[in-house]
């Protein structure tokens, strides 16, 4: 529609709503509309998820082979197969409800809290896994909104591990209030630097933030590599740093085995404070405001290059932190790959998320229970692993392509501008 | 005999809206009918409707008296109607053959291009209908109203003798658009039939034989072309009278405000666009800078709200040297800027209304208490402005880009005039603008003139120029040419100029 409309002005039903405060909802954040989009590519993601493990499956083929015979037993197999599969997947993921509940009369009746451990397990795990996914999550949809595609959160979240673990085990004596911030600080500022020095490169000599993350990101890695096999190797000179301190252990909450620590909340917390600090402040507003139109920031005074190296650099400090979340709240030193791509999952998760900080706490929630669930349905219903990548991916194709979803559920196409991304790669 | 394009009862939906109401129109063999309307009166929507691009939810049309029924371009190309819309559709690194002929390829042997039998058709086009254009030229290497020419002769090519052209001068310089006109004639005067949309009165009365004017949606009327004045015309547009000419009082000019000496400018490429420039302008006056697009009034202008490295020469508001100062710093000086392209520079447009209203101010008291934003003053503020400037929008919370063109300047101007400025720098306020929009915004301009602000106005639309301004300064290929008193500056003489013609020097007053 070229042509755009002339809409009448505010009436007084609509001031109304706005003093209320609903409206504002409905028209500014459009929450549950831009809700809907991922939602349903969720759900149309886990049907092709069940198409794709009932085909798959020999019991469910060997039924079909014989589906003249015995047409209703096909069907009973291959709705059960499914249904085995996706159970497995909730209980791997959120533990067994009755479990839990008998659990905890066991506990009241006896004060053994073992069982409820074990029971709460699955859920403690998909949050752990969640943990890192928040952080590097946002890093990426805070560079989305400020108009940079940080593909370098991994290499980030590298450096910032090792600032993290460095600081954990060289320093001793310190009190925990002390030594866990610092650990924290170094691994944010090691990111930041990360971060900022392809936002400089960007901001100075127009050289594109993709390629110079990326090549960081290979520094970042073989930095890593180099630093295990000699200056922060453990004195037995395997290829792990030696243990940090516990005065810089992100503390856990319930005994062993559930291994959920506070990392959780601080990402939560933290995913608050980049919602504050984007909507709420003014350095957050002329991040957008580079984002969306560079040209139109520029007009309203804003600086482009400070702001610039400003969004890469937090970027970084975040992706740093889902490092030293790694290494201080779970493995307590750091070993080779230690992380298992949670910065590249996590431009999924911006995407999927909107960029919008509660969509990255959201996504990154229903990744870490597909990846926690995953090990059980592979155990228990003999559905390989990979199926929840597959998942994972359709997702993603989803999200990226949401005139797919439109299609499917013949939603109308809102307006133009529903979700800021990147400008152009050329730009 | 039928006439050659028949539309009855269209009707056009959107949710909430309904772009097209029952519309009728008739357009005769060899005709040149102006479809005339404000922006979103539903012109583009009913064109689209013809074109195929949208269905209509009631209605017919009939193409020399039969019914036809056109589901997308490619049907109503077969119907023999052709559209060249707003924004070109071109491929910028193509040729103009290669351009023409995408889509109807000629082919040897199956596979290989023929572009020599294009080029040649192409050449045969355009001597019969006065179209000039080279068809091995780089289409990106053109200049825009020859562009335009390529999207012509790509319709033509295409044996298309119903035209539609959606608002095609809004992107041509005067002279552009007189050869645009000749053109025009040239084609109705061999059978062709043209629709021509547009929102411009002044063009309507150049071209047209028949005018039908479309308001809400709606058929507010249709008239000959003789029997229509732009007063006629504007009032069916608008429906209510609508003041044409500015009624100005005299200047009272006090101190100088913005001062500009010998400034020299390059552009992107690196060449000069502003070659030794002065000018001054004084509180309570507006100074208009004439010319044709093109000839650094852009870089000019951005080089005094501080967007563009200024090489040499000496730029002072308010006897503070701002040659290299900020864009903020100028603003903060109580320099307020009308951009050029409202979309690109003066909007972020997915950002809500309010957010746009206070898009230089945000971080100063009441809007930010240091670096935290105060929300509530800033829609307070907000709604203040929306009512006080008339901006239609259903709240201050919707995408800036859901509002019209005119809503969209209104916008830039409230948030620029609600601040005490003493200077004003303009560039095109009215562009792209309906009537009711342009009348409103040369208002205000005025107002803030009396109030005392110094006003420079940059526009390449003469009559805006002449109607605003108490001194006019002609710019030509960088240079300023001349500066004369708007009573002693006649169109003839400021065209003239414009066309780089230099007065005897007695004539010159000094900048």
């Amino acid at each position: 529609m070229s042509e755009k409309l002339e809409t009448p002005s505010t009436d007084e039903a609509s001031n109304e709503m706005e003093r209320t405060g609903l409206r504002r909802l409905l028209v500014r954040g459009g929450a549950l509309r831009s809700a809907l989009l991922p939602i349903l590519a969720v759900f149309t993601a886990l049907i092709i998820g069940a198409v794709i493990m009932a085909v798959s499956s020999p019991d469910v083929i060997a039924a079909w082979r014989q589906v003249s015979q015995n047409p209703r037993g096909a069907l009973s197999i291959t709705w059960g197969t499914i249904r085995d599969a996706y159970m497995a997947l909730f209980e791997g993921s959120f533990g067994n409800p009755a479990r839990i509940i008998r659990a905890i009369d066991t506990m009241r009746e006896t004060g053994e809290s073992r069982e409820l451990l074990e029971a709460l397990r699955p859920f403690s795990e998909s949050l752990v896994i969640a943990t890192p996914y928040i952080f590097a999550g946002l890093a990426v949809a805070l560079g989305f909104r400020g108009g940079l595609f940080n593909i370098g959160a991994e290499g980030q979240l590298f450096v910032g591990g090792l600032a993290s673990v460095y600081i954990g085990y060289s320093i001793s004596g310190l009190p925990r209030y002390v030594h866990l911030p610092l650990a924290l600080l170094a691994g944010m500022l090691a990111g930041a630097i990360w971060g900022a020095i392809p936002g400089l490169l960007k901001a100075r000599t127009g050289a594109h933030e993709v390629i110079n993350t990326i090549m960081m990101n290979y520094i970042a890695f073989r930095l890593t590599d180099h630093l295990l096999q000699g200056p922060m190797a453990r004195p037995d000179r395997l290829p792990i740093t030696p243990e940090i301190k516990p005065s810089a252990y992100l503390p856990s909450l319930l005994p062993r085995p559930v291994r959920l620590h506070v990392g959780f909340f601080l990402a939560l917390a933290t995913a608050a404070v980049v919602y504050w600090f984007l909507w709420k402040t003014t350095r957050g507003f002329e991040i957008r405001m580079v984002g969306a139109n560079p040209r139109a920031a520029r007009y309203a005074g804003v600086h482009i290059i400070a702001t610039t190296v400003l969004t890469m650099a937090l970027s970084g400090a975040l992706a740093g932190l889902a490092g030293a979340n790694q290494v201080l709240g779970l493995d307590h030193r750091l070993v080779r790959a230690f992380s298992t791509g949670y910065g590249f999952d996590s431009i999924a998760l911006a995407l999927l998320g909107n960029s919008h900080p509660l969509g990255v706490v959201l996504s990154s929630l229903l990744f870490g229970f597909l990846r926690g669930g995953a090990a059980r349905m592979q155990s228990v219903a003999n559905v390989p692993v990979e199926i929840i990548r597959i998942i994972q991916g359709i997702v993603i194709v989803f999200v990226a392509a949401p005139a797919i979803i439109r299609a499917i559920y013949r939603l109308r196409v809102v307006r133009e501008e529903e979700t800021l991304l990147v400008r152009g790669w050329g730009s | 005999m039928p006439p050659v394009l028949e539309l009855r009862g269209i009707t056009k939906r959107f949710p909430g809206v309904l772009a097209n109401d029952r519309i009728d129109l008739t357009l005769n063999e060899g005709e040149i009918l102006a479809l005339l309307g404000e922006n979103g009166a539903g012109k583009t929507t009913l064109m689209n409707v013809l074109y195929g691009l949208y269905t209509p939810d009631e209605g017919e049309i009939y193409v020399r008296g039969a019914k036809v029924d056109i589901h997308d371009p490619n049907d109503a190309i077969s119907q023999g109607i052709g559209m060249v819309h707003q924004h070109f559709m071109l491929v910028p690194v193509f040729t103009v053959t290669e351009n023409v002929m995408l889509g109807v390829e000629s082919v040897r042997a199956g596979v290989f291009l023929d572009q020599d039998v294009a080029a040649a058709r192409i050449r045969e086009i355009s001597s019969r209908f006065g179209l000039e254009v080279d068809p091995d030229a780089v289409v990106e290497n053109l200049p825009v109203g020859v562009q335009q020419r390529v999207e012509i002769i790509k319709i033509l090519y295409r044996e298309a003798d119903i035209l539609i052209l959606d608002e095609p001068t809004a992107v041509l310089t005067p002279q552009e658009a007189e050869d645009l006109f000749e053109i025009i004639r040239s084609l109705v005067a061999q059978g062709k039939s043209v629709i021509f949309i547009t929102h411009k009165l002044k063009e309507v009365l150049a071209i047209a034989d028949r005018i039908t004017v479309l308001r809400d949606g709606r058929v507010a009327g249709s008239t000959a072309c003789r029997e229509a004045t732009e007063a006629s015309l504007a009032k069916m547009m608008v429906g209510r009278e609508v003041i044409l000419t500015v009624a100005k009082t005299p200047a009272q000019p006090g101190e100088t405000v913005l001062e500009v000496q010998g400034l020299h400018v390059l552009d992107d490429r690196g060449s000069i666009a502003v070659n030794d420039a002065s000018l001054h302008v004084r509180a309570g006056e507006v100074l208009g800078i004439a010319g044709v697009q093109g000839n650094g009034q852009t870089q000019l202008v951005e080089a005094l709200t501080g967007l563009r490295r200024v090489e040499r020469g000496k730029v002072t508001v308010l006897g503070q040297d701002t040659t290299h100062a900020t864009p903020r710093e100028i603003t903060e000086l109580g320099a307020a800027h009308v951009p050029e392209d409202r979309q690109q520079d003066g909007l972020v447009l997915p950002f809500p209304v309010g957010d746009n209203l206070v898009l230089n101010t945000y971080y100063v008291p009441p809007f930010a208490n240091g670096v935290v934003l105060q929300q509530n003053e800033i829609d307070e503020a907000a709604r203040e402005r929306v009512e006080r400037f008339d901006v239609r929008t259903p709240s201050i919370f919707v995408p800036t880009s859901t509002l019209s063109g005119g809503n969209q300047q209104k916008v830039i101007v409230a948030r620029e005039f609600s601040r005490p400025i003493q200077l004003l720098i303009a560039s095109q306020p009215t562009r792209g603008l309906d009537v009711g929009s342009i009348e409103y915004i040369h208002q205000r301009i005025l107002h803030k003139r009396d109030e005392g602000t110094a006003v420079l106005l940059v526009s390449p639309e003469l009559d805006e120029v002449i109607s605003l301004s108490d001194r006019i300064a002609v710019m030509y290929e960088g240079q300023i040419l001349a500066t004369l008193p708007a009573e002693q500056a006649t169109r003839e003489r400021l065209g003239l100029l414009m066309a780089g013609v230099r007065e005897a020097s007695k004539a010159q007053v000094p900048a």
